[in-house]
């Protein structure tokens, strides 16, 4: 009941100059794509006009400009709606998409995972400064082993200890969520001016209470700001985690084939990217618009 | 005898970074006794343990020697039971809640029913005359209303004792007459005890029936001067020779300390 009366929403945040802000934020994406395009296209005009060669100069540039290096933005668009192969007429976009819910679904169970672990310790390092000082360069330093080597260990645990596949990879996406959200909740727990818990003492409060009416709300900001890094990284581990794991239904797999095959069609790979950082930006923008609803616009921290 | 006093301090020593650190002697054998229904100030130079006082007062921190008393019980148990509120200069209103709910806070620790909370949370804000203000949030208040909101929401639960410290501070001098007469016509209303810290003179003299003065380095109890004003204070309190006269036996108390500062 304390929790759900914490993260009651407090105001009436949907007030118009919220939506504008959502549609100023929404057409710099769109101005953003456009740009994004004309770059692309236009290097690749470049490459083509001058053979491949930095204008006027013998260096040549960076990345080959052929159609196999960098397909047309359209080619890539176009390939995600023409079938697999030619046995199958399943688009392959219809096949990404259901690759893309999978691994949104792996990345979401370890977005809550990794949120609730990293809340809790957040709330254990407030209580405890002696926990703090103890745990927190193992923490730290956890972030500190490259994923790569981590992914395979906590499958091979995971089986082991009869764990689904995606579960595993879903503790693979927590073990990257976890830890902004450690850090930031401990920050927001920690913000509240000394004056107020005095004041909290002089009602002789408990600590609980201390918590949850003063330290979470005045946390909820920080927190926010953490679950939007958690929500892009947790596809990027959800993705990487699939690739030990032997997931055959997830992004990263097909990540993996589209590069095995570069050669042979480039705008395939290159699809499968666009979407991967489509599911990104999606579970992004859900978690801000969770935000929206819970933290009032005054106290949003950006 | 002794059960009659509100506050009773006794002896009470308190040192800051004991280990380590250089100590800091921020109160040195402080002996006070405040009555049911006074208004007392303590007014003295800055780093003169003005603030240590009320917060030991309050439990907040606790003394290195001697004993704090409220009504006849340890502070600790004072506190416990929920028989002080206390204002700062700074209001520390939580700005996720409405101004309502800011006052409804220690109502809500104390677990009264919701319906009740509301309707004292109404009360207390009527009578610092913020009524319409109920559904605002902080930021959309003024430093002084915001003040006012804290000295409401300490006054909620009808604590014996209410402990300031510096509540006025932050505030213009037209504002901050205005709620010093707010301040005496809700201790005149309320039959509480406050212990109220300030670094004005004319405000110490105006508000207090005893004017606590103290120096610094260790902080001490240099005087106290009575200020037998007639009550109710009024604006008329304030042209009164009587008032002056005070204020100077004060401005003294508070020279003398700085002589005997500088000299030793
Ligand atoms: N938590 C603390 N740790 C260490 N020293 C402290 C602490 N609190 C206060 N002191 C020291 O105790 C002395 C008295 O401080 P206090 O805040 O009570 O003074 P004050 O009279 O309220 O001053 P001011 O008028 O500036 O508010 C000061 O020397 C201060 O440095
Ligand atoms: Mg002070």
């Amino acid at each position: 009941m304390a929790v759900a009366q914490a993260l009651e929403p407090v105001a009436s945040p949907a007030t118009p100059n919220a939506w504008r802000a959502l549609a100023r934020r929404a057409a710099a994406f769109v101005l953003i794509c456009v740009v994004v395009i004309a770059a692309w296209e236009g290097y690749k005009a470049l490459g083509e006009a001058t053979k491949g060669m930095v204008p006027g100069t013998a260096i040549r540039l960076p990345v080959r400009t052929d159609d196999r290096s960098l397909p047309h933005t359209w080619r890539i668009v176009g390939s995600l709606f023409e079938p697999v192969r030619a046995s199958d007429d399943t688009l392959l976009i219809s096949n990404l998409l259901r690759y893309a819910a999978f691994t949104w679904f792996e990345a979401a169970v370890g977005f809550v995972i990794g949120g609730v672990f990293g809340f809790a310790l957040g709330v254990v390092f407030v209580q405890s400064r002696l926990l703090e000082r103890g745990l927190m360069p193992y923490v730290v330093a956890s972030q500190a082993v490259p994923l790569l080597a981590i992914a395979p260990m906590i499958v091979i645990w995971g089986s082991q200890a009869g764990l689904p596949a995606w579960l595993a990879v879903s503790i693979i996406a927590a073990y990257l969520t976890f830890f902004p959200v450690a850090i930031n909740t401990l920050r927001g727990l920690q913000s509240p001016d000394p004056a107020a818990i005095e004041l909290m003492r002089s009602y002789a409060a408990t600590q609980g209470q201390i918590l949850w009416k003063l330290r979470v709300p005045a946390a909820l900001p920080y927190i926010f700001t953490a679950l939007k890094i958690s929500a892009t990284s947790s596809i990027v581990g959800a993705i990487v985690g699939e690739l030990p794991s032997g997931i055959q239904t997830g992004l990263g797999r097909a990540l993996l084939t589209f590069s095995q095959y570069f050669t042979t069609g480039p705008e395939r790979l290159f699809g499968a990217v666009l979407i991967s950082a489509l599911v990104g930006l999606a579970f992004f923008s859900l978690v801000t618009l969770a935000e929206l609803w819970l933290v009032p616009a005054r106290r949003r921290l950006e | 005898m002794t059960h009659s006093a509100v506050v009773q301090l006794s002896d009470v020593n308190k040192v800051f970074g004991g280990r380590g650190a250089n100590p800091v002697r921020a109160l040195q054998d402080i002996n006070l006794e405040i009555g049911t229904n006074e208004f007392i100030s303590l007014i003295g130079p800055s780093g003169c343990g003005k603030s240590t006082l009320l917060r030991l007062v309050g439990d907040l921190i606790a003394p290195s020697s001697g004993t704090v008393r409220v009504n006849g019980k340890a502070a600790h148990e004072a506190r416990l039971r929920r028989e002080y509120g206390m204002v700062f200069q700074q209001a520390t209103l939580m700005d996720w809640r409405t101004i309502g709910q800011n006052v409804e806070m220690p109502l809500e620790i104390m677990a009264w029913p919701a319906d009740k909370r509301r309707a004292r949370a109404r009360q207390m804000l009527e009578m610092v005359q913020l009524g319409e203000f109920e559904r605002h949030f902080p930021w959309q208040l003024s430093g002084g209303m915001q003040q006012r909101v804290a000295i409401a929401r300490a006054l909620a639960f009808e604590p014996a004792l209410l402990l300031m410290d510096e509540p006025f501070g932050a505030l213009d001098e037209m504002t901050r007459e205005r709620m010093q007469m707010e301040v005496l016509r809700i201790w005149g209303q309320t039959h509480t005890t406050v212990i109220f810290v300030t670094h004005s003179i004319p405000e110490a003299v105006f508000l207090s029936t005893r004017v606590v003065v103290m120096s610094a380095r260790p902080g001490r109890i240099s005087d106290i001067v009575e200020v037998d004003l007639p009550q109710p204070r009024t604006f008329e309190t304030r042209e009164d020779p009587r008032f002056f006269q005070k204020i100077t036996e004060v401005r003294e108390a508070l020279r003398r300390d700085e002589v005997r500062g500088a000299s030793s």
